[in-house]
């Protein structure tokens, strides 16, 4: 095959799954704003997405806090800055690792989901079944996925942020003889308002970024039990892929 | 045929690829009559109901209801939800009880509270002669056969104007399935529904058609009243019904 042509079927492949997955999110937005809306639907993901995401959000927030520290801690003894650790830990916890620590372990655990369960769905004639009950799967299904998504990544973050902090204070109070009050005193210091906020904002953009993935590519599974294996990969990986560039442009806005 | 069409295809042609499964076909189903269609496997008879729900956009024609066509992918089409479904594959919602898909439709779109919507669920388990105790469990805790009859239940519960009945008998005991064929009579009898089933069970189709149409090559090859089956008015339909293959 002629590199070339290789080459423009591959961007025209890019762009035309670009254009349905913008197609795709307009759909659902369009679903989510206006009514009728399903609340049932939308407490039920609330719990699914959010609250059972707490403990592995919460773990991995722990543990990076914690290694963060002592990674600091070790450079910053490089050049007599150990007394720095608090201030980095805070700052980039916050502004960074908080968020895409989350977004990345809910891909896992969230987008996988979706795309498997809708994926199934669509296998199974569901899809088609909720159509023939007058019922638009973009207001059941998709729109209360991706709601829930956006209203619940920020307060998992909020969490992860506290949890990650609170690591990187128990391995420095602990092992690395920081002082206790200091410590918190430096943390509170450091930390501006909008820091905070404009993770939260990563967040939610993550939050729509994940379960956008997870939905666009369970409704449009193909071929079934095999077709939702694919899924629920290429939801895993994009988003993965997307939360990684959308952090970066999202960073670059903010600084 | 001498009433009204409740629904027409007219001319419809779908393609999958480069498979024509439907080539310009055409059928009425007469308002208040059974219409039920036959054909070998993979003829094209599921594809054909889908088109009229507005699953599958035809290549080329429409199917019209009332006169009216059905929008592909409008699920508020006026046709659309005069019609009760039941899918060959049951396509119960596996996330929910029986009895809340069974009243899926009144809980959702006619907004009805819950009591009641259980109350109407129960009485549609009754028609499919199911025990209430179903109605608590989830669809992977059915048996096939139950499960066919809990999506029957769900097909009929909001009493719709239209009944498609894609293969209503397969997979039940005769006993089940008489119960069954009885149903769908009675819907169309008492009720004044417009059903359109596709069987294989030839003693279904004695039961409950007023009409016989077969599919073949995309299009239809015979349709007339059930007793033109009977007298043979097609011989090619005639050896179909009697299980006769074409080799000698
Ligand atoms: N979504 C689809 N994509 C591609 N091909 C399809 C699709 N749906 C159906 N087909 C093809 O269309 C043809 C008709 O399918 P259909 O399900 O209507 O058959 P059928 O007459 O209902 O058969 P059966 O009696 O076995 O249920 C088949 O060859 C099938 O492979
Ligand atoms: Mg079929």
């Amino acid at each position: 095959m002629n590199p070339l042509r290789a080459v423009g079927a591959g961007v025209l492949t890019l762009l035309h799954a670009a254009g349905s997955v913008t197609w795709f999110a307009i759909r659902a937005l369009a679903a989510a704003v206006r009514p009728p809306w399903f609340g049932g639907q939308l407490l039920g993901q609330l719990f699914r997405i959010g609250f059972l995401s707490l403990p592995v959000v919460g773990l991995t927030a722990l543990f990076t806090g914690a290694a963060l520290a002592l990674n600091i801690y070790t450079g910053g003894a490089r050049f007599n800055a150990e007394s720095f650790v608090p201030n980095i830990v805070a700052l980039g916890i916050v502004r960074e690792l908080g968020p895409v620590i989350a977004a990345l372990m809910l891909a896992g655990r969230v987008s996988s989901g979706i795309a498997a369960e809708i994926g199934a769905m669509r296998a199974t004639e569901q899809i088609d079944a909720l159509h023939t009950l007058s019922t638009d799967p973009m207001r059941y299904l998709i729109a209360p996925r991706i709601v829930a998504g956006v209203i619940v990544l920020p307060i998992l973050v909020f969490i992860a942020d506290v949890i990650g902090v609170f690591g990187g204070f128990l391995v420095s109070t602990n092992t690395l003889d920081f002082d206790a009050t200091v410590y918190v005193r430096n943390t509170v210091d450091i930390l501006e308002r909008w820091d905070v906020i404009s993770g939260l904002i990563k967040a939610a953009v993550f939050g729509f970024l994940l379960t956008l993935m997870g939905c666009y590519h369970g409704y449009n599974a193909q071929g079934g039990a095999q077709g939702v294996g694919r899924a629920a990969t290429n939801a895993v990986v994009s988003a993965a892929v997307l939360i990684f560039a959308a952090n970066f442009l999202l960073t670059s806005l903010f600084v | 045929m001498t009433q009204t069409a409740k629904i027409a295809w007219k001319d419809v042609t779908i393609r999958f690829g480069r498979q024509t499964v439907l080539d310009g076909l055409r059928l009425e189903a007469a308002e208040g009559r059974s219409l039920v269609i036959i054909g070998g496997s993979g003829e094209g008879k599921s594809v054909m109901l889908k088109t009229a729900l507005g699953l599958i956009a035809p290549d080329k024609g429409r199917v019209e209801i009332d006169g009216r066509a059905v929008r592909p992918g409008q699920e508020d089409d006026p046709g659309v939800a005069q019609i009760g479904m039941l899918f060959q594959s049951g396509a119960l919602f596996d996330s929910l009880p029986v009895w809340k898909n069974v009243s899926f439709r009144l809980l959702h779109r006619d907004h009805m509270q819950a009591d009641e919507a259980r109350e109407r669920a129960l009485e549609a388990l009754d028609q499919v002669d199911l025990d209430h105790d179903v109605a608590d469990k989830r669809p992977s805790q059915l048996s096939g056969g139950m499960l066919k009859r809990a999506a029957l239940a769900r097909a009929i519960a909001a009493r719709p104007k239209i009944l498609f009945f894609d293969e209503p008998t397969t997979g039940l005991d005769p006993v089940t399935a008489d119960v069954i064929n009885k149903l769908i009579s009675r819907q169309v009898k008492q009720l004044g529904a417009t059903a359109v089933s596709i069987t294989h069970d030839m003693v279904s189709m004695r039961a409950i058609a007023d009409d016989v149409a077969m599919i073949k090559d995309g299009g239809i090859l015979w349709s007339g009243p059930l007793n033109g089956v009977e007298t043979c008015e097609n011989s090619e339909v005639c050896r179909f019904v009697r299980g006769e293959s074409e080799i000698a």
